[in-house]
């Protein structure tokens, strides 16, 4: 059985784990960290993601993209509102958003796809074995078209998405594993870009939720925009400044914010500095934990009527609640804690790592699929209603949010008019009355025998997976005969856009390779320039002339190699380097070794 | 609730939800209802522990997840069961929703449940309708528009007051039903308490539904 990891690909951070030994573990890198910033920007040599490619959000902003988690699955008017606040260029064919990096255009499924990349490596690197198929995290009030946007992430990335699931439910697996609770629980999941509530029943094993409510646009992200603008309008009035003209500023106030924002969690007060361009001097002021939390209220108080709803779709009150379960980094917050403790009226369970439950709990629904886990079952729900448009553009609901999936509904289709040959069927997604007020997910249209106007019947099966992913199906009632459908979907990829991404992904893998294998080599050319930099200056004089005037050269070397694109020459620099200075090493450690035997007797060192 | 002949190695099927000699998964007939699919009797006062442990256990035979290494016929014939499995415990889950649906297994129809308003409640919605109309019409704080919403609130808290009344009659249909059906007699007087149980429970039903329409409008339109 190969070997299935998790994934929470997040809005900000995102993260591989696996199963060990019956339990889910995360994947560290070299350093430890197991966080990969959802970061990808382009240098000069190539895409690069992750921690390497942050800092090129304040060098580079306008070709390094972050939180492109908020574009899955849409179109540019739904984004309209908020496109002043990225600096990266984002234009729409086919009703995917794309976006501009140089002379090219990605859609984000394929900028996911390189943190995908970035995770597979390093789970393949840590586990010494191939990787190919993953479970997937997503919010849980992500809709057929986001979540259809994560699958195609994943395909582009060279893994087989065997499952997608929610991170709520997945925080929740997470959770049942190591606690073992029985009863009902609240996991209330406030990230950096969305927010999900779900109601979960835990009960021998069997996690059942009963209802789940959100905002896939609410975050983490909201409350540093509001200090930026803070920042940025103080900055305006002192200064005389307008920061909106500085793409790079703007990242750097925004990085600024968010990090102030995180030491608030903490802290009662903060400096904030931010450098001022064109050598304008510093912003600097005092934020307080009180300015953040009353800046923060009206985002925050977003989050509880989706926490109201769900429990009253659950068909519960608070008081049914056994625990209330946090994740998200954003729930590090105080005010949350305390918000979320008046609605429930209990304090919230926050002994889990917010940033890593979801990722774990991906990991044991992983496990649950290859047949590790059996004692385990995850029954979720469709977040949104699912229907049809009929007469008067109106929908017509056929599964019910909040209904367990997999799910399925049948409808029958006849003609109106005489030798008719086709019926047009819109698919809509959400809770309102009229079609224009729902989201669009896909238009087919139904093929139908040239017959006298009502004779035809053909049974449509609308199917939503457990992915939470909708299949259409269609039968012709009089031959028994199923037709397949092509389903245009409203807000995606077609399949055909899909599959030429993947092969762009291969075709593209080898210069991506190389600008991995350029970052590295750089790292480890600057650390060995430091340490023989600073053996030379301290043991210098201990060796002849010649020999350091020989090893000050092959440093200059490595420098000039280090700032070139080849990522050999750097290494053969770097093996150059360490030739000339092995020699001085050794003279080093021998006299290390003599100082710390001076004024010790014999018998002491042997 | 499996078919009689294994879709794999054609075999007759004997087992309940797998075929005893090869072992695959066999798909819910069509034809199967939900009662029967839970392995319960078509009975109207079912006990919800039962009925969510029965689900419980059938989730784990059906469930996608434990087919994920099985072959694609299998995954296809575990989730169409799972969906089936799903929709079948949603239905006999809720009382009501159980009795429309046995209703419609019982008569071959459910389209009549919903139609028109009940005959004793006729005048009285009528001029509801209208005391709605003007209250949207009216300013909410002015002396008129207080008026009509604490008659409309009023009304509201009556309709809510028949709701409970109906339902508990329906409580009584249901269990009333349940004795007939265990009694299990073949009379003429059993038969024509049948039809009268299923025309009472019919009524009750549809007049229960257009209450509960109105209170929501209600309820919308004075929140």
């Amino acid at each position: 059985m190969t070997r299935i990891v998790g994934i929470d690909l997040g809005t900000t951070n995102s993260l591989v784990a696996y199963m060990k030994d019956g339990q889910p573990c995360v994947v560290p890198d070299r350093n430890g960290r197991a966080m990969v910033p959802s970061v990808v920007a382009l240098t000069d040599n190539g895409l690069i993601v992750g921690d390497s490619a942050k800092e090129h959000l304040t060098r580079n902003p306008e070709r390094t993209v972050y939180s492109v988690k908020r574009f899955m699955g849409k179109g540019l008017t739904d984004v309209q509102s908020e496109l002043a606040y990225f600096p990266y260029q984002l234009t729409e064919t086919g009703g995917v958003i794309r976006i501009r990096l140089g002379e090219k255009t990605y859609s984000p499924p394929q900028i996911s796809a390189m943190v995908l990349k970035e995770l597979k490596r390093r789970a393949e690197a840590y586990l010494g074995e191939s990787i190919t198929k993953a479970v997937i995290t997503v919010p849980a009030y992500f809709n057929d078209s986001q979540r259809q946007a994560t699958k195609d992430a994943g395909l582009i990335a060279g893994l087989e998405v065997l499952r997608i699931i929610n991170e709520p439910t997945a925080a929740s697996l997470a959770y049942g594993l190591q606690k073992h609770t029985q009863g009902t629980i609240a996991v209330y999941d406030f990230g950096g870009g969305t927010f999900d509530i779900s109601i979960l029943k835990l009960k021998d094993g069997i996690f059942e939720v009963l209802a789940t409510n959100g905002d896939t646009h609410l975050g983490g992200d909201d409350l540093d925009r509001l200090l930026v603008d803070l920042f940025i309008g103080q900055i305006q009035e002192q200064h005389g400044i307008d920061l909106s003209g500085y793409p790079d500023h703007m990242q750097i106030v925004r990085l600024e914010a968010e990090r102030a924002k995180i030491r608030l969690s903490d802290d009662l007060k903060t400096k904030i500095t931010i450098e001022l361009p064109n050598d304008k001097g510093h912003f600097t002021r005092e934020l307080t934990r009180e300015q953040l939390e009353s800046l923060a209220i009206p985002v925050i108080e977003r989050t509880l009527a989706p926490c109201r709803m769900a429990l009253k779709d659950a068909g519960l009150t608070p008081k049914d609640i056994d625990e209330v379960v946090l994740v998200g980094g954003s729930t590090r917050m105080p005010l949350v804690r305390h918000r979320v403790e008046a609605l429930f009226g209990k304090a919230p369970h926050c002994h889990l790592n917010p940033d890593e439950v979801v990722a774990l709990g991906a990991a044991v629904q992983a496990d649950i699929l290859g047949g590790g886990t059996t004692d385990m079952l995850l029954l979720d729900v469709t977040p949104l209603s699912l229907g049809i448009e009929t007469m008067g553009g109106v929908m017509s609901s056929l599964i019910r949010r909040n209904t367990t999936i997999p799910a399925s509904a049948k409808e029958l289709f006849t003609t109106y008019v005489d030798g008719q040959t086709g019926v047009d069927i819109h698919i809509l997604q959400g809770e309102r009355e009229l079609v224009k007020d729902n989201r669009s997910l896909a238009r087919f249209r139904l093929k139908v025998p040239p017959l006298p106007a009502g004779v035809p019947r053909i049974e449509v099966t609308f199917l939503i997976d457990a992915n939470g992913i909708l299949n259409v199906t269609a039968t012709d009632m009089r031959t028994g005969q199923s037709q397949s459908i092509e389903v245009k979907p409203s807000y995606g990829l077609s399949d055909t856009e899909v599959e030429r991404m993947i092969e762009d992904s291969f075709k593209f893998a080898a210069d991506d390779v190389n600008a991995r294998k350029l970052i590295e080599a750089r790292l480890d050319a600057e650390a060995l320039l430091k340490t023989t930099n600073k053996s030379l200056t301290e043991a210098g004089h201990l060796i002849a002339a010649g020999e350091a005037e020989g090893i000050r050269n092959a440093l200059s070397q490595l420098t000039t190699a280090k700032d070139a694109a080849d990522p050999r020459t750097i290494r053969a620099r770097m093996a150059d380097l360490e030739q000339a200075a092995k020699h001085l090493n050794v003279v080093m450690l021998d006299d290390s070794l003599r100082k710390s035997l001076q004024g010790k007797k014999v018998t002491e060192v042997t | 609730m499996a078919r009689s002949m294994c879709w794999h190695c054609q075999s007759a099927v004997t087992g309940e939800y797998f075929c005893e000699r090869c072992v695959k998964v066999q798909p819910v007939s069509k034809e199967t209802d939900y009662f029967t699919c839970l392995g319960f009797p078509r009975r109207l006062m079912l006990d919800s522990k039962q009925l969510e442990a029965k689900f419980y256990e059938m989730s784990r035979t059906f469930h996608p997840d434990f087919y994920q290494t099985k072959s694609p016929a299998e995954q296809t014939i575990s989730l169409g069961n799972a969906a089936v499995l799903n929709t079948a415990y949603r239905t006999l889950r809720d009382p009501i929703q159980r009795a429309e649906y046995l209703l419609g297994l019982e008569t071959g129809s459910v389209k009549d449940i919903r139609t028109s308003p009940p005959a004793d409640l006729f005048e009285e919605i009528l001029e509801l309708q209208d005391t709605l109309e003007e209250y949207r019409a009216s300013e909410r704080d002015s002396q008129e528009g207080r008026a009509l919403r604490a008659t409309l609130e009023t009304e509201q808290r009556a309709l809510e007051q028949r709701k409970q009344d109906l339902e508990a009659q329906l409580q009584r249909l249901f269990t009333e039903w349940d004795q007939l059906q265990d009694r299990g007699e073949a009379t003429s007087q059993a038969r024509a308490d049948r039809d009268r149980l299923l025309k009472q429970m019919r009524d009750l039903l549809s007049n229960r539904t257009y209450i509960t329409s109105i209170v929501n409008d209600l309820a919308t339109t004075i929140a």
